[in-house]
């Protein structure tokens, strides 16, 4: 009889396993994809801002420039600097590779599906912690910049992870407490929960347009993206933690950074503009496959705009100076922070009462 | 000190004010900026498949001209060789032997031409000092080499292909040049 109990319980969690294995290589090599032609898309928007063309020579619109990028990469020759440390100097592109992997896993994609009989959640992991669990893990990532821009053994490098590391340390601070704001907002710290409250109610933008844009700069600072791009400022820092870096290695770090771009805007998606929410779309109302279409096919233009945000942005506003970012971070973003969340405080006191 | 115009002003030392010092607006002005440029027109060519017209008067690689039997034009007089300021052209002049008149125009012919690219300036006073209309400049770069001996152009090089055994060749290598009246 326990034995029975035992077997029926391992057959239902190899069901499970292989469900999440699955779910976990098709949402990493989506975000592999996605991030390759990122790259792309950097390139071309680049271009069309700035009246030229873009690469458009390797295949049909130049699509297959990433598959070139990436080859190119990967003969080029490996060096690593006879003074380094050379265990660091591997770990640190492979810590930032993976903790740009990693928060893939908290976030919601899409609703449920039913294939074989089965109704699969989209989403690897529905901890009740999911946001908690995004910033350790995304904090994390200034370990990889560091480790790998210290074990390089060159002060340029150096420089370049100490940028890093304080940018991302202190722009963390304002992320964090616009956060909170939200989630008095909110009530849960579940990003399943949040979409499935957006989906009901309006969009957390609404209620919170403080926030986000607080959200959206430090989104930007911890990215390294530019006007943030100070870590890797290439004519100050000859390219700052990756200076010594060459062949794949290189690629992994430049990698994570579109990989993080990615994972930021599908956050902020969640976080603030209904995650996989169609707007005037009844969801409950449809099938349930044809309701985690259309959410992924909402989500993912949501994620474009983000993308593009970032990209327009990067191709509009030049680098800060690195006291003013400081200034910026300190001194401006984190005041402002505190105050919408007392702001909210005050107004969801008020109107419980 | 007295400024020699008008045009240099002074730089405004003014704190900013408080819509200035929220960065916000003059960024959002700078993006509406930069989005206007994705409707611009790109003033990219397609180099390959798309060619940018050249002007009449352009001047490129030399080619020896031909009749229109085939004969060739030069009668190697030399004058686009003293003509040359870079001193590019050297010839050597042959006569004409019977049985040869459907290759060469008149008694006397080149036996050997040769251009240095490197040393040409693609001046053009070659083509005007010529009398009877036997080199021109075409619209053709003079395309890249690995050696210099490879850039001394013999006359099998700058000859205009044959308009009797290849007319689209010749043709094509003629272009839209305006025909001159022939001098015999």
């Amino acid at each position: 009889m326990i034995l029975k109990n035992k077997m029926m319980f391992l057959s239902i969690d190899l069901g499970l396993v292989i469900e999440k294995l699955v779910l976990i290589v098709v949402v990493i090599s989506a975000s592999l994809i996605i991030a390759m032609y990122t790259t792309f898309a950097e390139r071309k928007v680049a271009a069309i801002l700035q009246d030229r063309r873009g690469p458009n020579r390797a295949g049909p619109f130049g699509l297959l420039q990433p598959l070139a990028d990436g080859l190119k990469l990967f003969f080029k020759e490996e060096i690593i600097p006879n003074l380094s440390s050379k265990f660091l100097f591997i770990l640190g592109p492979a810590l930032a590779m993976m903790t740009a992997m990693m928060t893939s896993a908290v976030i919601p994609w899409g609703d449920k599906i039913e294939l074989f009989g089965r109704s699969i959640s989209l989403q690897i992991a529905d901890i009740n912690i999911g946001v908690l669990y995004v910033f350790g893990v995304v904090s994390l990532g200034v370990y990889g910049i560091m480790i790998g821009s210290w074990a390089s053994n060159n002060k340029f490098s150096l420089l370049g992870g100490l940028r890093a590391a304080s940018q991302i340390i202190s722009y963390e601070l304002a992320m964090g407490i616009s956060m909170i704001a939200l989630l008095m907002v909110t009530g849960t710290l579940s990003l399943k929960e949040m979409v499935l409250q957006q989906q009901a109610g309006n969009w957390n933008v609404i209620y919170q347009p403080l926030g986000f844009l607080i959200f959206l700069i430090c989104a930007f600072a911890e990215c390294n993206r530019t006007p943030f791009d100070l870590p890797e400022a290439e004519n100050e820092l000859i390219g700052g933690y990756h200076t010594e870096y060459s062949s794949m290695k290189l690629g992994f770090f430049l990698f994570a950074e579109y990989i993080n771009m990615f994972i930021s805007s599908v956050i902020m998606a969640t976080l603030f503009f209904g995650g996989y929410d169609m707007p005037f779309v009844n969801e409950t109302l449809l099938s349930p496959n044809m309701a985690a279409l259309i959410g992924i096919v909402a989500l993912m233009g949501k994620v474009i705009c983000f993308i593009f945000l970032f990209m327009w942005v990067r191709w509009t506003i030049p680098r800060f100076r690195y006291d003013q970012l400081m200034h910026l971070g300190w001194r401006i973003l984190i005041p402002l922070a505190l105050f919408n969340m007392l702001l909210t405080g005050g107004v969801i006191l008020y109107f419980h009462k | 000190m007295q400024a020699l115009t008008d045009k240099s002003k002074q730089v405004s030392r003014k704190p900013m004010n408080f819509m200035e010092r929220m960065y916000l607006p003059a960024i959002f002005k700078g993006m509406v900026i930069t989005f206007s440029h994705i409707f611009k027109k790109k003033p990219t060519i397609n180099y390959p498949e798309k060619k940018r017209p050249f002007s009449p008067v352009f001047r490129g690689l030399q080619i020896l001209n031909r009749d229109e039997e085939g004969r060739e034009n030069c009668t190697a007089c030399g004058l686009c060789a003293v003509a040359c300021p870079a001193e590019a052209i050297t010839m050597e002049a042959a006569e004409r032997q019977p049985g040869e008149e459907n290759l060469y125009r008149e008694e006397k012919y080149a036996a050997k031409y040769e251009i240095n690219m490197l040393r040409c300036i693609f001046c053009g006073l070659c083509e005007e000092a010529c009398p009877k209309d036997a080199i021109y400049l075409s619209e053709t770069f003079t395309p890249a080499d690995y050696q210099r001996k490879q850039f001394i152009y013999s006359k099998n090089d700058l000859l205009i292909p044959h308009p009797k055994e290849n007319p689209t060749a010749y043709q094509q290598a003629l272009g839209n040049r305006p025909k001159r009246e022939s001098v015999i």
